[in-house]
Protein backbone atom coordinates (compact mmCIF):
# COMPACT_ATOMS: atom_id res chain seq x y z
CA UNK A 1 0.00 0.00 0.00
CA UNK A 2 1.57 3.06 -1.26
CA UNK A 3 1.70 5.66 2.28
CA UNK A 4 0.74 9.44 1.32
CA UNK A 5 3.53 11.75 2.87
CA UNK A 6 0.79 13.51 4.90
CA UNK A 7 1.30 10.37 7.36
CA UNK A 8 3.62 10.58 10.23
CA UNK A 9 4.97 7.20 11.11
CA UNK A 10 7.40 7.61 13.98
CA UNK A 11 8.85 4.98 15.75
CA UNK A 12 10.05 5.90 19.79
CA UNK A 13 13.26 3.65 20.78
CA UNK A 14 16.12 3.86 23.14
CA UNK A 15 18.63 1.67 23.33
CA UNK A 16 19.02 1.13 27.03
CA UNK A 17 15.70 -0.30 28.63
CA UNK A 18 14.09 1.96 31.12
CA UNK A 19 15.15 5.33 29.47
CA UNK A 20 11.45 6.69 29.06
CA UNK A 21 9.80 5.39 25.90
CA UNK A 22 6.40 4.20 27.48
CA UNK A 23 6.34 7.38 29.27
CA UNK A 24 6.74 9.63 26.23
CA UNK A 25 4.97 7.40 23.82
CA UNK A 26 1.92 7.37 26.10
CA UNK A 27 1.74 10.85 26.63
CA UNK A 28 2.87 12.21 23.21
CA UNK A 29 0.21 10.00 22.23
CA UNK A 30 -2.67 11.47 24.63
CA UNK A 31 -1.12 14.77 23.97
CA UNK A 32 -1.01 15.04 19.82
CA UNK A 33 -4.70 12.83 19.94
CA UNK A 34 -6.21 15.92 21.18
CA UNK A 35 -5.84 17.35 17.51
CA UNK A 36 -5.28 14.87 15.62
CA UNK A 37 -6.47 11.46 14.78
CA UNK A 38 -3.35 9.51 16.38
CA UNK A 39 -2.14 5.78 16.47
CA UNK A 40 -0.09 4.38 19.10
CA UNK A 41 0.99 0.62 18.73
CA UNK A 42 2.90 -0.84 21.19
CA UNK A 43 5.56 -3.09 19.68
CA UNK A 44 7.87 -3.86 22.92
CA UNK A 45 5.97 -7.21 22.94
CA UNK A 46 7.99 -9.00 25.54
CA UNK A 47 7.19 -6.34 28.28
CA UNK A 48 4.14 -3.95 26.45
CA UNK A 49 3.50 -1.50 29.10
CA UNK A 50 1.58 0.89 27.18
CA UNK A 51 -1.66 -0.57 27.95
CA UNK A 52 -1.16 0.28 31.25
CA UNK A 53 -1.82 3.82 30.80
CA UNK A 54 -3.96 4.23 27.99
CA UNK A 55 -7.45 2.52 28.46
CA UNK A 56 -10.05 2.41 25.76
CA UNK A 57 -12.69 0.68 24.36
CA UNK A 58 -11.46 -2.98 22.96
CA UNK A 59 -12.30 -2.88 19.30
CA UNK A 60 -11.02 -6.39 18.31
CA UNK A 61 -8.62 -9.25 19.72
CA UNK A 62 -6.64 -11.68 17.08
CA UNK A 63 -4.38 -14.62 18.41
CA UNK A 64 -1.44 -14.46 16.36
CA UNK A 65 0.47 -18.00 14.90
CA UNK A 66 3.83 -18.90 13.71
CA UNK A 67 3.67 -21.88 11.84
CA UNK A 68 5.98 -24.96 12.21
CA UNK A 69 6.57 -27.94 10.74
CA UNK A 70 4.22 -30.70 11.44
CA UNK A 71 5.09 -34.49 10.70
CA UNK A 72 2.89 -37.02 8.78
CA UNK A 73 4.54 -40.35 9.72
CA UNK A 74 2.33 -42.34 7.23
CA UNK A 75 3.70 -40.13 4.18
CA UNK A 76 6.89 -40.12 5.09
CA UNK A 77 9.72 -42.04 3.71
CA UNK A 78 12.44 -41.52 5.51
CA UNK A 79 14.39 -39.57 2.62
CA UNK A 80 16.06 -36.48 5.40
CA UNK A 81 15.49 -34.09 3.31
CA UNK A 82 14.02 -31.81 5.67
CA UNK A 83 16.52 -32.36 8.03
CA UNK A 84 19.24 -31.49 5.62
CA UNK A 85 17.33 -28.55 4.39
CA UNK A 86 17.16 -27.00 7.90
CA UNK A 87 20.20 -24.91 8.95
CA UNK A 88 18.86 -24.41 12.21
CA UNK A 89 18.69 -28.01 12.80
CA UNK A 90 14.94 -27.41 14.20
CA UNK A 91 14.25 -30.54 12.64
CA UNK A 92 15.60 -34.18 12.73
CA UNK A 93 15.34 -37.59 12.33
CA UNK A 94 15.96 -39.56 15.23
CA UNK A 95 15.80 -43.55 14.28
CA UNK A 96 12.24 -43.90 12.94
CA UNK A 97 10.79 -40.58 13.66
CA UNK A 98 11.23 -37.19 12.59
CA UNK A 99 11.44 -34.81 15.39
CA UNK A 100 10.84 -31.00 15.91
CA UNK A 101 12.05 -28.36 18.06
CA UNK A 102 9.46 -25.40 17.76
CA UNK A 103 12.14 -22.58 19.26
CA UNK A 104 14.33 -23.43 17.00
CA UNK A 105 12.08 -22.96 13.84
CA UNK A 106 11.94 -19.70 12.04
CA UNK A 107 9.36 -20.97 9.47
CA UNK A 108 11.54 -20.27 6.83
CA UNK A 109 9.08 -23.47 4.92
CA UNK A 110 11.81 -25.25 3.39
CA UNK A 111 11.34 -28.99 5.02
CA UNK A 112 7.26 -28.56 4.06
CA UNK A 113 7.67 -27.15 0.43
CA UNK A 114 10.87 -29.37 -0.21
CA UNK A 115 9.50 -32.97 1.54
CA UNK A 116 8.93 -34.97 -1.85
CA UNK A 117 6.11 -36.80 -0.25
CA UNK A 118 4.24 -34.09 1.47
CA UNK A 119 4.66 -35.33 4.71
CA UNK A 120 5.35 -32.07 5.80
CA UNK A 121 2.86 -29.63 6.42
CA UNK A 122 2.95 -26.23 8.18
CA UNK A 123 0.89 -25.87 11.70
CA UNK A 124 -0.43 -22.80 13.28
CA UNK A 125 1.33 -22.29 16.62
CA UNK A 126 0.20 -19.49 18.89
CA UNK A 127 2.72 -16.66 19.64
CA UNK A 128 1.03 -14.01 20.99
CA UNK A 129 -2.32 -11.89 21.00
CA UNK A 130 -2.71 -8.31 18.81
CA UNK A 131 -5.23 -6.25 20.85
CA UNK A 132 -6.97 -3.11 19.05
CA UNK A 133 -8.68 -0.36 21.56
CA UNK A 134 -10.15 3.20 20.56
CA UNK A 135 -10.45 6.31 22.93
CA UNK A 136 -11.60 9.06 21.49
CA UNK A 137 -9.03 10.35 18.42
CA UNK A 138 -7.00 7.29 19.84
CA UNK A 139 -6.41 3.95 18.47
CA UNK A 140 -4.16 2.07 20.16
CA UNK A 141 -2.56 -1.39 19.51
CA UNK A 142 -1.07 -3.40 22.06
CA UNK A 143 0.87 -6.86 21.06
CA UNK A 144 1.49 -9.26 23.82
CA UNK A 145 4.27 -12.31 23.71
CA UNK A 146 3.25 -15.64 25.12
CA UNK A 147 5.62 -15.93 27.98
CA UNK A 148 8.03 -18.61 26.51
CA UNK A 149 7.98 -18.01 23.25
CA UNK A 150 12.19 -17.57 22.37
CA UNK A 151 11.22 -14.54 19.17
CA UNK A 152 9.75 -11.40 19.12
CA UNK A 153 10.21 -10.57 15.75
CA UNK A 154 7.79 -12.89 13.95
CA UNK A 155 5.11 -11.40 16.08
CA UNK A 156 6.33 -7.27 15.88
CA UNK A 157 6.05 -8.12 12.03
CA UNK A 158 2.46 -9.44 11.86
CA UNK A 159 1.74 -6.58 14.05
CA UNK A 160 3.17 -3.88 11.62
CA UNK A 161 1.00 -6.00 8.54
CA UNK A 162 -1.61 -5.32 10.89
CA UNK A 163 -1.42 -1.93 10.90
CA UNK A 164 -0.42 -1.74 7.75
CA UNK A 165 -3.73 -2.98 6.33
CA UNK A 166 -6.17 -1.87 8.42
CA UNK A 167 -5.08 1.73 10.42
CA UNK A 168 -2.89 2.71 7.55
CA UNK A 169 -4.07 5.97 7.01
CA UNK A 170 -4.25 7.49 10.26
CA UNK A 171 -1.69 10.93 9.90
CA UNK A 172 -0.32 10.16 13.35
CA UNK A 173 1.04 7.19 14.03
CA UNK A 174 3.65 5.93 16.92
CA UNK A 175 5.25 3.05 17.48
CA UNK A 176 6.65 2.19 20.82
CA UNK A 177 10.02 0.14 20.08
CA UNK A 178 11.43 -2.71 22.49
CA UNK A 179 14.55 -1.41 23.83
CA UNK A 180 17.95 -2.50 22.46
CA UNK A 181 19.74 -2.29 18.82
CA UNK A 182 19.37 -5.46 17.61
CA UNK A 183 16.84 -7.62 15.65
CA UNK A 184 13.58 -6.82 17.65
CA UNK A 185 14.01 -2.87 17.52
CA UNK A 186 15.15 -3.04 14.05
CA UNK A 187 11.94 -5.28 13.23
CA UNK A 188 9.85 -2.17 15.20
CA UNK A 189 11.33 0.62 13.42
CA UNK A 190 11.13 -0.91 9.87
CA UNK A 191 8.01 0.75 8.84
CA UNK A 192 8.88 4.03 10.76
CA UNK A 193 9.74 7.68 8.81
CA UNK A 194 11.29 8.90 11.49
CA UNK A 195 13.06 7.70 14.59
CA UNK A 196 12.90 9.34 18.02
CA UNK A 197 15.62 8.31 20.57
CA UNK A 198 14.55 8.63 24.39
CA UNK A 199 18.08 8.67 26.23
CA UNK A 200 19.33 9.80 29.55
CA UNK A 201 22.22 11.66 30.59
CA UNK A 202 24.39 9.12 31.98
CA UNK A 203 27.44 6.92 30.94
CA UNK A 204 25.17 3.86 30.21
CA UNK A 205 22.81 6.20 28.39
CA UNK A 206 25.34 7.50 26.26
CA UNK A 207 27.03 4.48 25.20
CA UNK A 208 23.22 3.13 24.42
CA UNK A 209 22.34 5.66 22.37
CA UNK A 210 25.41 5.95 20.58
CA UNK A 211 24.42 2.16 19.41
CA UNK A 212 21.04 2.89 18.69
CA UNK A 213 22.05 5.81 16.49
CA UNK A 214 24.48 3.48 14.85
CA UNK A 215 21.40 1.43 14.27
CA UNK A 216 19.15 4.20 12.95
CA UNK A 217 21.85 5.13 10.73
CA UNK A 218 22.59 2.19 9.53
CA UNK A 219 19.13 1.64 8.29
CA UNK A 220 18.94 5.17 6.82
CA UNK A 221 16.47 6.59 9.04
CA UNK A 222 16.16 10.03 10.28
CA UNK A 223 16.49 10.80 13.54
CA UNK A 224 16.51 13.09 16.52
CA UNK A 225 16.77 12.87 20.58
CA UNK A 226 14.68 13.36 23.20
CA UNK A 227 16.35 13.49 26.64
CA UNK A 228 14.87 12.48 29.97
CA UNK A 229 15.68 13.18 33.26
CA UNK A 230 17.98 15.54 31.79
CA UNK A 231 18.77 17.46 34.79
CA UNK A 232 20.99 14.66 35.87
CA UNK A 233 24.41 13.25 34.75
CA UNK A 234 26.44 15.12 32.68
CA UNK A 235 26.47 17.04 29.30
CA UNK A 236 28.37 14.77 27.18
CA UNK A 237 25.18 13.69 25.36
CA UNK A 238 23.78 17.00 24.32
CA UNK A 239 27.42 17.39 23.29
CA UNK A 240 27.72 14.17 21.15
CA UNK A 241 23.75 15.04 19.84
CA UNK A 242 25.43 19.14 19.04
CA UNK A 243 28.98 17.00 17.67
CA UNK A 244 27.02 14.88 15.35
CA UNK A 245 24.10 17.19 14.32
CA UNK A 246 21.31 15.13 16.06
CA UNK A 247 18.29 17.92 16.62
CA UNK A 248 17.66 17.16 20.73
CA UNK A 249 13.48 17.42 20.14
CA UNK A 250 13.42 18.22 23.91
CA UNK A 251 14.01 17.67 27.55
CA UNK A 252 12.49 16.12 29.81
CA UNK A 253 13.78 17.23 33.71
CA UNK A 254 13.88 14.98 36.57
CA UNK A 255 10.83 15.42 38.54
CA UNK A 256 8.96 13.28 41.67
CA UNK A 257 5.37 13.98 39.79
CA UNK A 258 6.85 12.45 36.71
CA UNK A 259 7.72 9.18 38.88
CA UNK A 260 5.19 9.28 41.08
CA UNK A 261 2.17 9.61 38.35
CA UNK A 262 4.13 6.92 36.14
CA UNK A 263 4.53 4.21 39.27
CA UNK A 264 0.75 4.54 39.65
CA UNK A 265 0.12 4.14 35.74
CA UNK A 266 -1.22 7.69 35.21
CA UNK A 267 -0.55 9.39 32.49
CA UNK A 268 1.10 12.94 33.07
CA UNK A 269 -0.22 14.79 30.33
CA UNK A 270 -3.98 15.94 31.71
CA UNK A 271 -2.94 15.50 35.12
CA UNK A 272 0.29 18.12 35.74
CA UNK A 273 1.79 20.15 33.17
CA UNK A 274 5.50 19.18 33.92
CA UNK A 275 5.97 17.38 30.55
CA UNK A 276 3.68 19.87 28.43
CA UNK A 277 6.91 22.13 27.23
CA UNK A 278 8.19 19.18 26.33
CA UNK A 279 5.80 17.51 24.29
CA UNK A 280 4.19 20.45 22.87
CA UNK A 281 7.73 20.77 21.46
CA UNK A 282 7.88 17.11 20.16
CA UNK A 283 4.26 17.17 18.81
CA UNK A 284 4.70 20.22 17.25
CA UNK A 285 7.80 18.98 15.13
CA UNK A 286 6.00 15.87 14.23
CA UNK A 287 3.30 17.47 12.91
CA UNK A 288 5.63 20.06 10.96
CA UNK A 289 7.91 17.25 9.79
CA UNK A 290 8.71 17.27 6.21
CA UNK A 291 8.87 13.64 4.55
CA UNK A 292 10.62 12.41 1.70
CA UNK A 293 7.71 10.12 0.14
CA UNK B 1 30.06 -23.38 41.54
CA UNK B 2 26.77 -21.35 41.72
CA UNK B 3 25.43 -18.83 38.93
CA UNK B 4 23.15 -16.00 39.64
CA UNK B 5 21.64 -14.18 36.90
CA UNK B 6 20.31 -10.94 37.13
CA UNK B 7 16.81 -10.20 35.08
CA UNK B 8 14.36 -7.89 35.79
CA UNK B 9 11.61 -7.92 32.56
CA UNK B 10 11.35 -4.01 32.39
CA UNK B 11 14.81 -2.36 31.28
CA UNK B 12 16.44 -0.04 33.79
CA UNK B 13 15.70 -1.11 36.77
CA UNK B 14 19.24 -1.11 38.00
CA UNK B 15 20.68 -4.68 36.90
CA UNK B 16 23.68 -3.52 36.23
CA UNK B 17 24.49 -0.71 39.07
CA UNK B 18 23.32 -3.74 41.40
CA UNK B 19 25.86 -6.80 39.62
CA UNK B 20 28.80 -4.51 39.62
CA UNK B 21 28.46 -3.62 42.87
CA UNK B 22 28.13 -6.98 44.18
CA UNK B 23 31.09 -7.93 41.68
CA UNK B 24 32.92 -5.10 43.59
CA UNK B 25 32.34 -6.87 46.72
CA UNK B 26 33.31 -10.11 45.93
CA UNK B 27 36.71 -9.61 43.93
CA UNK B 28 38.11 -12.81 42.78
CA UNK B 29 35.23 -15.04 44.02
CA UNK B 30 33.15 -14.19 41.05
CA UNK B 31 33.66 -14.59 37.18
CA UNK B 32 31.14 -12.11 35.76
CA UNK B 33 29.51 -12.63 32.45
CA UNK B 34 28.18 -9.82 30.62
CA UNK B 35 25.09 -11.36 28.91
CA UNK B 36 23.42 -8.05 27.67
CA UNK B 37 25.15 -8.41 24.59
CA UNK B 38 22.87 -6.21 22.79
CA UNK B 39 23.53 -3.37 25.12
CA UNK B 40 26.50 -3.75 27.20
CA UNK B 41 27.50 -1.54 29.73
CA UNK B 42 29.34 -3.41 32.94
CA UNK B 43 32.45 -2.51 31.17
CA UNK B 44 31.34 1.07 31.76
CA UNK B 45 31.87 0.55 35.26
CA UNK B 46 34.75 -1.96 35.64
CA UNK B 47 37.07 -0.80 33.01
CA UNK B 48 37.94 -4.30 31.17
CA UNK B 49 41.69 -4.74 30.20
CA UNK B 50 40.12 -6.91 26.92
CA UNK B 51 43.19 -9.10 27.12
CA UNK B 52 41.54 -11.18 24.83
CA UNK B 53 39.30 -10.61 21.59
CA UNK B 54 37.65 -12.86 19.18
CA UNK B 55 35.25 -12.32 16.59
CA UNK B 56 31.66 -13.91 16.84
CA UNK B 57 29.90 -15.63 13.58
CA UNK B 58 26.79 -16.99 13.74
CA UNK B 59 24.26 -18.03 11.52
CA UNK B 60 24.24 -17.66 7.27
CA UNK B 61 23.75 -14.90 4.85
CA UNK B 62 22.17 -15.42 1.41
CA UNK B 63 24.56 -13.52 -1.52
CA UNK B 64 23.23 -13.57 -5.15
CA UNK B 65 25.75 -14.01 -7.76
CA UNK B 66 24.58 -11.58 -10.21
CA UNK B 67 26.66 -12.59 -12.96
CA UNK B 68 25.02 -16.06 -12.69
CA UNK B 69 21.56 -14.68 -11.80
CA UNK B 70 18.62 -14.99 -14.58
CA UNK B 71 15.93 -12.99 -12.65
CA UNK B 72 13.28 -15.65 -12.59
CA UNK B 73 12.42 -14.06 -9.15
CA UNK B 74 12.05 -17.85 -7.94
CA UNK B 75 13.94 -16.60 -4.85
CA UNK B 76 11.72 -13.63 -3.90
CA UNK B 77 8.62 -15.81 -4.40
CA UNK B 78 9.90 -18.39 -1.79
CA UNK B 79 11.30 -16.13 0.67
CA UNK B 80 9.17 -15.51 3.41
CA UNK B 81 11.30 -12.83 5.53
CA UNK B 82 11.06 -10.48 2.66
CA UNK B 83 14.66 -10.45 2.48
CA UNK B 84 15.38 -10.54 -1.69
CA UNK B 85 14.56 -6.96 -3.12
CA UNK B 86 15.04 -5.98 -6.78
CA UNK B 87 17.54 -2.95 -6.71
CA UNK B 88 16.67 -1.36 -10.36
CA UNK B 89 17.37 -4.75 -12.78
CA UNK B 90 19.31 -6.43 -9.98
CA UNK B 91 18.42 -9.01 -7.25
CA UNK B 92 19.94 -8.48 -3.98
CA UNK B 93 19.67 -9.77 -0.27
CA UNK B 94 18.88 -7.58 2.50
CA UNK B 95 21.37 -8.01 5.26
CA UNK B 96 18.87 -7.01 7.78
CA UNK B 97 16.06 -9.32 6.75
CA UNK B 98 17.56 -12.58 5.63
CA UNK B 99 17.59 -14.68 8.29
CA UNK B 100 19.84 -17.52 7.02
CA UNK B 101 17.73 -20.13 6.10
CA UNK B 102 19.26 -21.06 2.99
CA UNK B 103 15.79 -21.69 0.64
CA UNK B 104 16.28 -19.37 -2.04
CA UNK B 105 20.23 -21.10 -2.37
CA UNK B 106 18.40 -24.66 -2.22
CA UNK B 107 15.84 -23.66 -5.09
CA UNK B 108 17.89 -21.26 -7.45
CA UNK B 109 18.05 -23.32 -10.83
CA UNK B 110 21.63 -21.48 -11.49
CA UNK B 111 23.38 -21.97 -7.93
CA UNK B 112 23.32 -17.84 -8.22
CA UNK B 113 23.21 -18.10 -4.48
CA UNK B 114 25.65 -18.99 -1.75
CA UNK B 115 25.12 -18.65 1.79
CA UNK B 116 28.29 -17.22 3.85
CA UNK B 117 28.76 -17.47 7.23
CA UNK B 118 28.13 -14.00 9.52
CA UNK B 119 29.91 -11.90 10.95
CA UNK B 120 27.86 -10.97 14.22
CA UNK B 121 29.76 -9.67 17.00
CA UNK B 122 32.92 -9.72 19.08
CA UNK B 123 33.60 -11.32 22.14
CA UNK B 124 36.15 -10.71 25.08
CA UNK B 125 37.18 -12.45 27.84
CA UNK B 126 38.94 -9.25 30.88
CA UNK B 127 40.72 -8.74 34.09
CA UNK B 128 38.72 -5.94 35.37
CA UNK B 129 39.87 -2.86 37.12
CA UNK B 130 39.01 -4.41 40.71
CA UNK B 131 40.68 -7.94 39.57
CA UNK B 132 37.29 -9.85 38.26
CA UNK B 133 37.42 -11.99 35.58
CA UNK B 134 35.10 -10.22 32.96
CA UNK B 135 33.82 -12.03 29.94
CA UNK B 136 31.74 -10.25 27.83
CA UNK B 137 30.81 -9.46 24.10
CA UNK B 138 28.85 -7.07 21.74
CA UNK B 139 26.52 -7.76 19.01
CA UNK B 140 27.11 -6.02 15.77
CA UNK B 141 24.95 -3.40 14.88
CA UNK B 142 21.04 -4.53 13.95
CA UNK B 143 22.86 -7.76 13.97
CA UNK B 144 19.92 -11.15 15.48
CA UNK B 145 21.45 -14.07 17.32
CA UNK B 146 22.18 -12.16 20.33
CA UNK B 147 20.82 -15.38 22.15
CA UNK B 148 23.67 -17.79 20.76
CA UNK B 149 26.33 -15.05 21.57
CA UNK B 150 24.43 -15.04 24.97
CA UNK B 151 25.21 -18.71 25.34
CA UNK B 152 28.75 -18.79 24.22
CA UNK B 153 29.23 -15.61 26.83
CA UNK B 154 27.71 -18.33 29.34
CA UNK B 155 29.93 -21.10 28.50
CA UNK B 156 33.28 -19.28 28.42
CA UNK B 157 32.46 -18.00 31.73
CA UNK B 158 31.21 -21.75 33.20
CA UNK B 159 34.93 -22.60 31.90
CA UNK B 160 37.16 -20.07 33.44
CA UNK B 161 34.84 -20.67 36.90
CA UNK B 162 35.55 -24.37 36.54
CA UNK B 163 39.64 -24.25 35.71
CA UNK B 164 40.23 -21.37 38.08
CA UNK B 165 38.01 -22.43 40.60
CA UNK B 166 36.00 -20.04 41.39
CA UNK B 167 32.62 -20.21 43.48
CA UNK B 168 30.33 -17.66 41.66
CA UNK B 169 29.18 -16.85 38.12
CA UNK B 170 27.19 -13.60 38.01
CA UNK B 171 25.45 -13.28 34.91
CA UNK B 172 24.12 -9.65 34.00
CA UNK B 173 21.00 -10.32 31.82
CA UNK B 174 19.42 -8.63 29.11
CA UNK B 175 15.52 -6.89 29.28
CA UNK B 176 12.89 -9.07 28.31
CA UNK B 177 11.48 -12.23 27.79
CA UNK B 178 12.64 -13.50 24.69
CA UNK B 179 15.38 -15.23 23.44
CA UNK B 180 18.08 -13.98 24.85
CA UNK B 181 16.70 -14.04 28.49
CA UNK B 182 15.94 -17.77 27.86
CA UNK B 183 19.27 -18.10 26.95
CA UNK B 184 20.80 -16.37 29.86
CA UNK B 185 18.40 -18.59 32.33
CA UNK B 186 19.57 -22.27 30.45
CA UNK B 187 21.51 -24.27 32.83
CA UNK B 188 20.56 -21.70 35.71
CA UNK B 189 20.01 -22.42 39.33
CA UNK B 190 19.90 -19.19 40.93
CA UNK B 191 17.68 -15.72 39.81
CA UNK B 192 18.25 -12.43 41.24
CA UNK B 193 15.17 -10.20 40.14
CA UNK B 194 15.77 -6.25 40.19
CA UNK B 195 12.06 -4.68 40.11
CA UNK B 196 10.78 -1.42 40.92
CA UNK B 197 7.82 -0.26 42.39
CA UNK B 198 6.07 0.67 39.49
CA UNK B 199 2.68 -0.19 37.18
CA UNK B 200 5.32 -1.61 34.44
CA UNK B 201 7.38 -3.04 36.73
CA UNK B 202 5.26 -5.20 38.11
CA UNK B 203 3.66 -6.32 34.92
CA UNK B 204 6.90 -7.34 33.65
CA UNK B 205 7.58 -8.82 36.89
CA UNK B 206 4.69 -11.05 36.56
CA UNK B 207 5.37 -12.03 33.51
CA UNK B 208 9.07 -13.13 34.22
CA UNK B 209 8.25 -15.10 36.92
CA UNK B 210 6.48 -17.98 35.01
CA UNK B 211 9.36 -17.99 32.57
CA UNK B 212 12.17 -18.24 35.10
CA UNK B 213 10.03 -21.08 37.06
CA UNK B 214 9.74 -22.76 33.36
CA UNK B 215 13.60 -23.57 34.04
CA UNK B 216 12.98 -24.96 37.54
CA UNK B 217 15.38 -21.95 39.02
CA UNK B 218 15.21 -20.92 42.33
CA UNK B 219 14.62 -16.86 42.59
CA UNK B 220 15.04 -13.84 45.06
CA UNK B 221 14.05 -10.56 44.45
CA UNK B 222 15.45 -7.07 45.36
CA UNK B 223 13.29 -3.96 45.11
CA UNK B 224 15.08 -0.81 43.85
CA UNK B 225 14.16 2.53 43.85
CA UNK B 226 11.87 1.52 46.81
CA UNK B 227 10.66 4.63 47.94
CA UNK B 228 9.58 6.54 45.08
CA UNK B 229 6.06 4.77 45.56
CA UNK B 230 5.51 2.83 48.82
CA UNK B 231 2.08 1.00 48.33
CA UNK B 232 3.54 -0.30 45.01
CA UNK B 233 6.39 -1.36 47.36
CA UNK B 234 4.27 -3.09 49.30
CA UNK B 235 2.17 -4.41 46.41
CA UNK B 236 5.00 -6.31 45.70
CA UNK B 237 6.27 -7.89 48.96
CA UNK B 238 2.53 -9.37 49.21
CA UNK B 239 3.04 -10.65 45.60
CA UNK B 240 6.29 -11.91 46.51
CA UNK B 241 4.83 -13.76 49.54
CA UNK B 242 1.67 -15.32 47.63
CA UNK B 243 4.70 -16.23 45.02
CA UNK B 244 6.40 -17.62 47.42
CA UNK B 245 9.48 -16.03 46.35
CA UNK B 246 12.20 -14.50 48.73
CA UNK B 247 12.35 -10.81 49.28
CA UNK B 248 16.38 -10.24 49.68
CA UNK B 249 15.76 -6.24 50.13
CA UNK B 250 14.39 -2.75 49.36
CA UNK B 251 17.13 -0.12 47.89
CA UNK B 252 15.94 3.19 48.27
CA UNK B 253 16.27 5.81 45.46
CA UNK B 254 19.32 7.47 46.07
CA UNK B 255 21.40 9.78 43.13
CA UNK B 256 24.88 8.08 44.57
CA UNK B 257 23.99 5.25 42.19
CA UNK B 258 24.36 7.74 39.37
CA UNK B 259 26.58 10.08 40.23
CA UNK B 260 29.22 7.12 40.71
CA UNK B 261 28.25 5.75 37.44
CA UNK B 262 29.58 9.15 35.97
CA UNK B 263 32.65 8.54 37.50
CA UNK B 264 33.38 4.90 36.54
CA UNK B 265 32.35 3.82 40.06
CA UNK B 266 30.38 1.32 41.58
CA UNK B 267 28.11 2.17 44.07
CA UNK B 268 29.99 0.29 46.85
CA UNK B 269 33.04 2.25 46.36
CA UNK B 270 31.31 5.85 46.91
CA UNK B 271 30.98 5.60 50.90
CA UNK B 272 27.34 5.68 50.11
CA UNK B 273 25.47 4.57 53.22
CA UNK B 274 23.62 2.08 50.57
CA UNK B 275 27.21 -0.08 50.39
CA UNK B 276 26.26 -1.84 54.09
CA UNK B 277 23.20 -2.68 52.75
CA UNK B 278 24.25 -4.42 49.62
CA UNK B 279 27.30 -6.18 51.85
CA UNK B 280 24.50 -7.78 53.31
CA UNK B 281 22.43 -8.57 50.02
CA UNK B 282 25.69 -10.03 48.84
CA UNK B 283 26.04 -12.01 52.34
CA UNK B 284 22.38 -13.02 52.08
CA UNK B 285 22.73 -14.54 48.58
CA UNK B 286 25.62 -16.67 49.48
CA UNK B 287 24.21 -18.33 52.76
CA UNK B 288 20.80 -18.66 50.39
CA UNK B 289 22.64 -20.37 48.11
CA UNK B 290 24.63 -22.61 50.56
CA UNK B 291 21.12 -24.29 51.41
Amino acid sequence: MAVSADIKRIAIASGKGGTGKTLLSTNLAACISRSYPTLLVDLDVEEPDDFLFIGGVLQKSLVQYKFIPDWNETQCTFCDSCSDHCRFHAILRLGESIVVFNELCHSCFACSELCPSGAIRMKPQKIGETKEFVTGNLRFIHSCLEIGEEQAVPLIHKTLQLVRNQTGNLPVQLYDCPPGASCPMVAATKDADFVILVAEPTPFGIHDFMLAASTVRMLGKPFAAVINRSDMGDDSLEDYCNTGNIPVLAKIPFSNKISKLYSEGSLVFGNCDVMNPALEKIADYIIQLKLNP
Amino acid sequence: MNEIVILSGKGGTGKTSIAAALASLAGNEVVIADCDVDASNMHLLLQPDFHFSEDFYSGHLARIHPEKCMKCGLCIMKCRFEAIILTGDDYMIDPVSCEGCGYCQMICPLQAISMEERLSGKFYISRTRINNVLVHASLDIAAGNSGKLVAKVKSEARKIAVSEHIPFIIVDGPPGIGCPVISSLAGATFVLIITEPTVSGIHDLERLIPLIRHFRARMACIINKSDINISKTKEIHDYLKQQNILHIADIPYDSLFMESMVKGLTITETGSPLSGQLVNIWTTIKEFLKN
